[in-house]
C-alpha cells in the first residue's frame, strides 16, 4: 500500500473531523476574529481625547495663543469659558474638566487634579509651552530653535497593525496546543492509537497527517485574519515583506503542536489535557503580548515572556507584517520557534504511550 | 499444516502480578476459537501479546508463521483486530470511517463500501459514528477489522452491552465470516455465545488456561447432573426420591426438581406415573463448567 495514500486519507479524515467540530471552529477561528473586530474597532478609531480646560474669567495669555495657533491647540485642548471660579474648581475636582486656568497679573495659575496624571501632565506641559511662547514673543525676536516631530513608522502604525499579528498569534497558539493535546488524548483513550498501531500504515505517516492538517488550518486562520483586518473599516496596511509571516506562522504552529503533544502525551484524561492547555495558553497569550503591547509592562514580565514561543512569533509577525521590516528580521524568531518544536517533539516522544493502561 | 496461531509457555508480569502465567495453546486454520475467563483472568493480555501489541516476558508466539513482536508490517495486513466499539475517528460518517481504515491497508473505497453490506450497515452509510446504536457501532468496528480481508480476526467481547436481538444478529455475522474460511479468535463473558459460536474454547483464570476443548466435550466432562422439573403437586417428593436414578429432589411449592445423572430412566418412570406436565430437562452448560472451574464467589 502506498504511504502517500494513507497520508492523504488520514489528512482528509482529520480535516473533516475538524471542520465538523463546531466548538473547535468557534474557539480557534471565530472567537479570535471577534477579538480582532472588537479590539480593532475600539482602539483603531480612538482619537486621542482632548484635555478639557476651563478658562476662569479672562486669561489674555491663553486668548493670544488661541488667536495665533488655535487650530493646532484645538487638536489637543478643548477650551471653555467659566465666570464662576468656585464652580470651575469644583468641576476639576469632580473630573468634569481636566484643568482650570486663571491669570493673576503676570501669573498663569493652573488648577489640576492628580486623579488623572496623564491629562494633568499634558495640561501643565501645554500651559508651560504657551507661556514660553508668549515670553519668547515678548522679546520681539524670532525663536532660535524649532521642534519638528516625525513618527518613525509611516503614520499607519495604528492599533490594527499591532492587533492583527498579536491576536493571530493567540489564535494559532490555542488552535495548535489544543488541537495536538486533544487529539493525542482522545486517540489514546478511545483506542484509535491502538488501532493505528495494528495497521500497517507507518506511524510517522499518521502523525505527519495530523501536523499537515494543523498547518493547513493555521494558513486558513492567517488568511482570514489578514483579510478581515484589511477591510477599509480596520485598515491594516501590510508591510512589504508580509509574506515572510507565512513561514513564521508555520514554524510557530510546529512549536505549539509540540507543546500540545507534550501535554497530550502526559495527560491521562481529556479533562486534564484541557485544563493544562488553558493553563499554558492563556498566560502565554498575555505574556506573549497578544492582548496588549508589552512595552509598558515590568521588566520581569517581559523577561518571563521569553520562555513561551508565542513571544517570538508575535514579535516576528509584528516586525514583518505591522512594522514593515525586512524578511531577514524574522529569521532568528523562526529559528527559535523551530527549536521549540524539536525540543517539545523529543519530550513528547519520551512521554508517549500507546494506551491508557 | 502449520497452525494459524501457536503459543507456548507465554508469561507476562506486571509488577507483582502474573497477568499471564504459562499459557500454551494453538489455533488451527479456519477455527473459531474462544477465550473465556472472569475479569482479570489474563485474556486481554494474552490476546494483546498474540496481536503484537505487547511483548511477552517469556514464551514463544507465532502467528501465521511469523513473530508478531516487534510490530511486524508483514504480518499486520493479514490480521484484523476489533477493539472497543469506540475506536473511531471523531465526526466521520460510517462510510468515511471505513474508507479511512481501509486506506491504511491500501483498500480501495469501493471495496470498503461493499463491507457495509456484509455487516448490514449500508443504510447507515451517511450517519456519523457518534449517532450509531451500540449494536451498529459494534458492527462497524467489526467491519473496520475485516475491511482488508484478513486471514485471522481477533474479536474482543464483540457483543458486550448489546440487547438480545443485536447479539443474535451479530452472531450470524460472525458465523458467516467464519464460514468464509477465516480463523477467528474471540474473547467473551457470555457462555452461550461461546457455546453457540466456538469450535473450541479455552477457559482462563489467574493467568493460566484451566481447560481447553470443544464446548460440548467440556460440558460432558463436567459430569454434572441433569435437572428435571415439573409442576408441584403432580408427584409427591417422597415418591420422587424412589424413582430409579434420582439423586436428589427439591420441591419449593412451585416446581419439583429432580437431580439425576440418568435422566432417561427418570423420565421413563415419570411417564409411567403420568407426571410429565410442564416437564423441563436442563443439562449442564458451559456456564456450569466455567463456574466449576473459576469459582462462584464474586470478584470485583
Amino acid at each position: 500500500m502506498s504511504t502517500l495514500e494513507s497520508f492523504k486519507s488520514l489528512s482528509r479524515a482529520m480535516f473533516l473531523g475538524f471542520r465538523r467540530d463546531r466548538g473547535a471552529l468557534f474557539f480557534t477561528v471565530l472567537f479570535p476574529l471577534m477579538f480582532l473586530v472588537i479590539f480593532g474597532g475600539v482602539f483603531g478609531h480612538q482619537s486621542t481625547s482632548k484635555v478639557k480646560v476651563l478658562e476662569i474669567g479672562r486669561v489674555p495669555v491663553l486668548d493670544q495663543a488661541m488667536a495665533h495657533g488655535g487650530d493646532e491647540l484645538g487638536d489637543t485642548m478643548k477650551l471653555s469659558k467659566s465666570s464662576d471660579r468656585h464652580d470651575a474648581l469644583h468641576k476639576v475636582t469632580k473630573g468634569d474638566a481636566d484643568a482650570a486656568v486663571e491669570q493673576v497679573g503676570n501669573q498663569l495659575v493652573v488648577h489640576y487634579s492628580a486623579a488623572d496624571q496623564v491629562k494633568s501632565g499634558t495640561v501643565q506641559g501645554l500651559m508651560n509651552s504657551i507661556v514660553q511662547g508668549a515670553n519668547q514673543a515678548a522679546t520681539g525676536k524670532p525663536p532660535a530653535y524649532h521642534v519638528t516631530s516625525q513618527q518613525v513608522e509611516d503614520d499607519s502604525l495604528k492599533a490594527i497593525q499591532f492587533f492583527t499579528p498579536s491576536l493571530l498569534g493567540w489564535a494559532l497558539a490555542s488552535a495548535g496546543v489544543f488541537g495536538a493535546s486533544q487529539t493525542l488524548v482522545t486517540w489514546r483513550t478511545k483506542g484509535i492509537l491502538r488501532r493505528l498501531q495494528l495497521s500497517p500504515a507507518p506511524i510517522p505517516t499518521v502523525f505527519a497527517a495530523r501536523v499537515a492538517v494543523s498547518l493547513a488550518v493555521a494558513l486558513v486562520q492567517f488568511a482570514l485574519f489578514v483579510a478581515v483586518a484589511q477591510l477599509p473599516f480596520f485598515g491594516l496596511k501590510l508591510g512589504h515583506y508580509w509574506w515572510m509571516a507565512v513561514p513564521m506562522v508555520l514554524s510557530g504552529v510546529l512549536a505549539f503542536l509540540a507543546i500540545g503533544m507534550v501535554i497530550g502525551a502526559w495527560a491521562k484524561t481529556q479533562e486534564t489535557a484541557q485544563a493544562v492547555t488553558q493553563l499554558v495558553v492563556l498566560p502565554m497569550a498575555f505574556l506573549g503580548g497578544s492582548f496588549f503591547p508589552l512595552d509598558a509592562s515590568p521588566t520581569w514580565m517581559r523577561t518571563l515572556a521569553y520562555i513561551f514561543p508565542l513571544r517570538y512569533l508575535n514579535t516576528g509577525m509584528l516586525n514583518v507584517m505591522g512594522r514593515g521590516l525586512g524578511p531577514m528580521s524574522a529569521l532568528p524568531q523562526m529559528g527559535i520557534l523551530l527549536g521549540f518544536a524539536v525540543v517539545g517533539g523529543l519530550v513528547a516522544m519520551r512521554l508517549f504511550r500507546w494506551d491508557s493502561a | 499444516m502449520a497452525e494459524t496461531i501457536e503459543v507456548s509457555g507465554l508469561r507476562k508480569r506486571y509488577g507483582d502480578v502474573n497477568a499471564v502465567d504459562g499459557v500454551t495453546f494453538s489455533v488451527a486454520e479456519g477455527e473459531f476459537f474462544g477465550i473465556l475467563g472472569p475479569n482479570g483472568a489474563g485474556k486481554t493480555t494474552t490476546l494483546e501479546i498474540v496481536e503484537g501489541l505487547r511483548q511477552a516476558d517469556e514464551g514463544a508466539v507465532s502467528v501465521l508463521g511469523l513473530p508478531p513482536w516487534p510490530r511486524n508490517p508483514r504480518l499486520l495486513p493479514r490480521i484484523g483486530v476489533q477493539l472497543q466499539a469506540s475506536s473511531f475517528f471523531e465526526r466521520l460518517t460510517v462510510r468515511e470511517q471505513l474508507r479511512t481504515f481501509g486506506s491504511l491497508y491500501g483498500v480501495p473505497a469501493r471495496k470498503a463500501d461493499a463491507m457495509l453490506e456484509t455487516v448490514g450497515l449500508a443504510d447507515k452509510a451517511d450517519v456519523r459514528v457518534e449517532k450509531l446504536s451500540g449494536g451498529q457501532a459494534q458492527r462497524l468496528s467489526i467491519a473496520c477489522a475485516l475491511v482488508h480481508d484478513p486471514e485471522l480476526v481477533f474479536l474482543d467481547e464483540p457483543t458486550a452491552a448489546l440487547d438480545p436481538q443485536a447479539r443474535r444478529n451479530l452472531w450470524d455475522v460472525l458465523s458467516a465470516i467464519n464460514t468464509e474460511g477465516r480463523t477467528i479468535v474471540l474473547t467473551t463473558h457470555y457462555m452461550d455465545e461461546a457455546e453457540a459460536l466456538c469450535d473450541r474454547v479455552a477457559i482462563m483464570d489467574g493467568g493460566r488456561i484451566l481447560e481447553l476443548g470443544p464446548p460440548a466435550v467440556l460440558v460432558r466432562g463436567l459430569d454434572a447432573p441433569a435437572r428435571i422439573s415439573i409442576a408441584s403437586g403432580l408427584l409427591d417428593a417422597a415418591d420422587a426420591r424412589q424413582l430409579p436414578g434420582a439423586d436428589d429432589v427439591e420441591d419449593d411449592g412451585v416446581s419439583l426438581v429432580i437431580s439425576t445423572r440418568d435422566p432417561s430412566a427418570v423420565v421413563a418412570a415419570m411417564a409411567a406415573k403420568d407426571a410429565l406436565d410442564g416437564v423441563q430437562i436442563r443439562g449442564a452448560t458451559l456456564e456450569d463448567v466455567f463456574l466449576e472451574l473459576t469459582g462462584r464467589e464474586y470478584r470485583a
